[in-house]
């Protein structure tokens, strides 16, 4: 119990399109099974952090049922145990959280009544596994301040989304820029971060005192000469879901055996439990490399896509690159190509989608008649 | 006090011996069905959709994978803070300590566990039907006729009748006589075992019958309630049910599942199946794979073919391999280029490459006859087949074999090899 763990959930992400009007990133759902947000609560969970925060902002129904109950991760427990925080008012604040340290700032009595030394601060939209006792003891080796976990892009990819770092031979943080026009290195800050709780109070303190409230710009960038800031290279999968291409190429990942092995391995990711029966598959369906999730029943073609939770594929379909959120209706003879299909939807028989050479995110509205 | 209105005591000690290799390490109740349950979990889940929230499960035989399916009872939703799921296997006495030696016996021996909860009817279930069914409507008619027993009974085929107990009833459905399978039926309704007794009546019966050796309901306790003038009703039901009792029938029940619209649809919304499963990873169809009427648990891979199977969570099927008309059970992997005809595989079992099983003509099994046949292959769980041999029908298979113990790398029709566990 040497450090308890704060999720930020709060985040919404205007080049997520229609996908984030129905739920914050956290709430996505990933790799057939699981939410966002079930890849930071289950390395918590699995490097035996006890007590974890997870603070809620942008539309949090969706993740406020998937978070209902805390015993999926195994946090229902006496000591310790998983606390969500939404942003309420009181009596000297009627302000949503403005920023990621004003979030942690509000809920600042959750971090001065704990006893653990250490905290964790992990984002709800990144999809990846790591042991985070790991990056706590490389923390104390170097006696550093803030220890920032970060990810070498490959070669050539655009970083311009990220906070993008420069570390000297020591591994400390010498330049950090946040979503630079023209990056100056391909390490970027993978948002999940190692600092003492005696410290972070101290800092977020004096960051509402001069009226400012983000950890990156505000803590992290103005502090990176005056505290003992160090990188923690992350050598293995780490993925950050912000774009629809990005979500899109995410799930896409699971189909790669190496991926999907990854993850299924010890130790688990764990996720809220649907209670589903069997995948089914009837005569005509013709299924080729993808994934199918519990209580999916299947009539037809479907290639190189990923149908999560409770899809319903009718006759004579063509399901090409797609990924089909849960609980989606597919009527007959439609095809479906380069799209994401959002949850709940009804697609009527007959119909047609395409992204293109893009991406096309599929939002109908029709009603679902149910036999 | 807190009182339950009712409670259910659940007889899940049962070995369940016509399921052959099946059962010999596992009670009966907790053998795999259906791709992703297990038989308990039919009777556990229509408890918690009839607002039945005190479950006791009395168990007995091979209890191991029972209490870890059953936990405490989280899956269900039976983990409470009055009543919830209780585990009641049989316990050492200052007098006298015996087994469970027959059902009603099982539920005397745990009078003080029903007597805590106060209830005013208490449900007796058996572990080992596959139905859904809503004991509150059972309940209902139960009260509307001031009964002091209820049995459910359904209608069976006239021609079939005589392989029953059968319940004989006047117009108001009040039961006037049983006929335990009789040659000249005169009634069609069979009794399920499923029964809502109130509570004084049979606790006045338990008590009464202590002495009777191997205290049975149907053959003891249900008798005497109608000797001593109780009244006694038959609730009738006209759904779903099955006894997997034999080989047959619960390879039977399994391959239904898979048709197009099933008679035992697992997909209804309303009254969900709940089990306890630590997979929930999607599960992968590669892109040489085939996979038609069949279901599939989760986090299998499939590399081969699939027809008309039902194939567990966690499973792995091969390159070029063939599966048809089967049922495999949870975290088993086979080999390339298998060939599996109608087969029971249970659970964590390996099977090579080059594997053949269910070949050849069917020759009645010289083991035990009655229980390895309909022409199914029977693999026990945590076995292993080495790659190329070939296994022929009414076959069984138990514990890890060995290139030596395939004369000429063939089972014939007919043989078993049971390496591990009791034989039975």
């Amino acid at each position: 119990m040497k450090a308890l763990g704060i999720i930020l959930a709060g985040g919404n992400n205007s080049k997520m399109q229609e996908l984030s009007n129905k739920r914050a990133i956290a709430a996505m759902p990933v790799g057939g099974s699981y939410r966002c947000i079930d890849f930071a609560l289950s390395n918590m969970s699995n490097s035996h952090i006890q007590k974890v925060a997870v603070l809620t902002q942008y539309n949090a129904r969706s993740l406020n049922e998937h978070l209902s109950s805390s015993k999926w991760w195994d946090f229902g427990r006496k000591q310790g145990g998983l606390y969500v925080f939404n942003p309420t008012v009181t009596s000297d604040n009627a302000w949503w959280y403005r920023g990621t340290a004003d979030a942690m700032y509000r809920n600042i009595d959750f971090l001065k009544r704990s006893h653990e030394p250490y905290v964790i601060i992990a984002a709800g939209d990144c999809v990846y596994k790591i042991d985070y006792n790991q990056i706590l003891e490389y923390h104390i080796e170097k006696k550093a301040d803030i220890t920032i976990v970060c990810k070498d892009m490959p070669m050539g990819e655009d970083v311009s989304r990220f906070g993008v770092v420069r570390m000297n031979e020591d591994s400390r943080i010498v330049e950090f820029e946040e979503k630079p026009m023209v990056a100056q290195s391909n390490t970027i800050s993978a948002g999940i971060y190692v600092i003492r709780r005696r410290q972070l109070i101290e800092m977020l303190e004096r960051c509402a005192q001069e009226n400012r409230h983000d950890f990156v710009t505000d803590i992290l960038i103005r502090y990176k000469n005056m505290k003992r800031i160090y990188g923690y290279k992350m050598e293995e999968y780490w993925s950050n879901i912000a774009t629809v291409e990005s979500y899109y190429r995410t799930n896409m990942d699971f189909l790669k055996p190496e991926i999907r092995r990854y993850f299924k391995d010890e130790p688990k990711i764990y996720s809220k439990v649907d209670d589903l029966p069997p995948a089914k598959y009837n005569i005509g369906s013709e299924v080729r490399n993808s994934l199918i999730s519990s209580g999916c029943i299947i009539n037809s073609k479907v290639e190189n896509s990923i149908l999560f939770k409770k899809a319903f594929v009718g006759k004579n379909c063509v399901i090409k690159n797609s990924i089909i959120l849960n609980d989606v209706y597919i009527g007959d003879n439609t095809h479906i190509e380069n799209c994401i299909v959002e949850s709940r939807d009804t697609l009527r028989a007959n119909t047609y989608f395409s992204g293109g050479d893009g991406i096309k995110v599929v939002y109908e509205h029709n009603e679902r008649y149910v036999i | 006090m807190i009182r339950k209105e009712m409670i259910a005591m659940l007889l899940a000690g049962g070995q369940g011996s016509r399921l052959g290799v099946l059962t010999s390490k596992v009670a009966k109740p907790a053998v795999a069905f259906g791709g992703k349950y297990r038989i308990i979990d039919f009777p556990l889940s229509n408890c918690v959709n009839s607002g039945i929230d005190t479950v006791g499960v009395l168990t007995q035989y091979q209890p191991l994978r029972l209490n870890a399916h059953i936990g405490i009872g989280i899956p269900w939703d039976l983990d409470r803070n009055h009543g919830g799921v209780t585990v009641l296997p049989p316990y050492e006495k200052s007098d006298n300590s015996e087994w469970y030696t027959g059902t009603a016996n099982a539920i005397y021996q745990n009078l003080n566990y029903i007597e805590s909860y106060h209830p005013e009817y208490v449900l007796i279930l058996s572990g080992d039907h596959i139905y859904k069914m809503n004991y509150e409507v059972m309940l209902d008619f139960h009260k509307e006729n001031n009964a002091d027993v209820t049995i459910a009974a359904m209608p069976v085929p006239w021609e079939e009748a005589s392989r029953f107990g059968l319940v004989i009833t006047d117009g108001n459905k009040q039961i006037q006589e049983f006929e335990e399978k009789p040659q000249n039926p005169t009634s069609n309704l069979a009794s399920m075992g499923i029964y809502i007794f109130n509570w004084s009546v049979l606790r006045e019966a338990l008590v009464t019958m202590s002495e009777q050796s191997n205290c049975d309901f149907g053959k003891h306790i249900i008798p005497y309630c109608r000797e001593n003038g109780r009244r006694l009703f038959a609730y009738e039901y006209n759904g779903y049910w099955k006894d997997v009792g034999t080989l047959g029938s619960y390879w039977e029940a399994n391959m239904e599942l898979i048709d197009l619209i099933p008679e035992f649809n697992l997909y209804e919304e309303y009254w969900k199946i709940y089990t306890n499963s630590d997979t929930i990873e999607p599960q992968y169809i590669s892109a040489d794979a085939v996979t038609e009427r069949c279901i599939i648990g989760e986090g299998s891979e499939i590399y081969g073919k699939v027809y008309g199977s039902v194939i567990g969570p966690g499973v792995i099927i091969g390159k070029d391999t063939v599966v048809r008309d089967s049922i495999i059970m949870q975290n088993t992997k086979i080999g390339d280029n298998v060939n599996i005809a109608k087969s029971i595989i249970a659970e964590n079992v390996k099977i090579g490459d080059n594997v053949e099983l269910g070949i050849g003509e069917e020759v009645p099994n010289k083991l035990n006859e009655s229980v390895y046949a309909f022409g199914l292959v029977t693999i026990g769980e945590n076995s292993v087949i080495p790659s190329g041999m070939k296994v022929g029908k009414n076959t069984a298979i138990f514990g890890e074999t060995e290139t030596g113990d395939y004369p000429d790398g063939i089972l014939a029709s007919g043989e078993s090899i049971i390496k591990a566990g009791d034989i039975v």
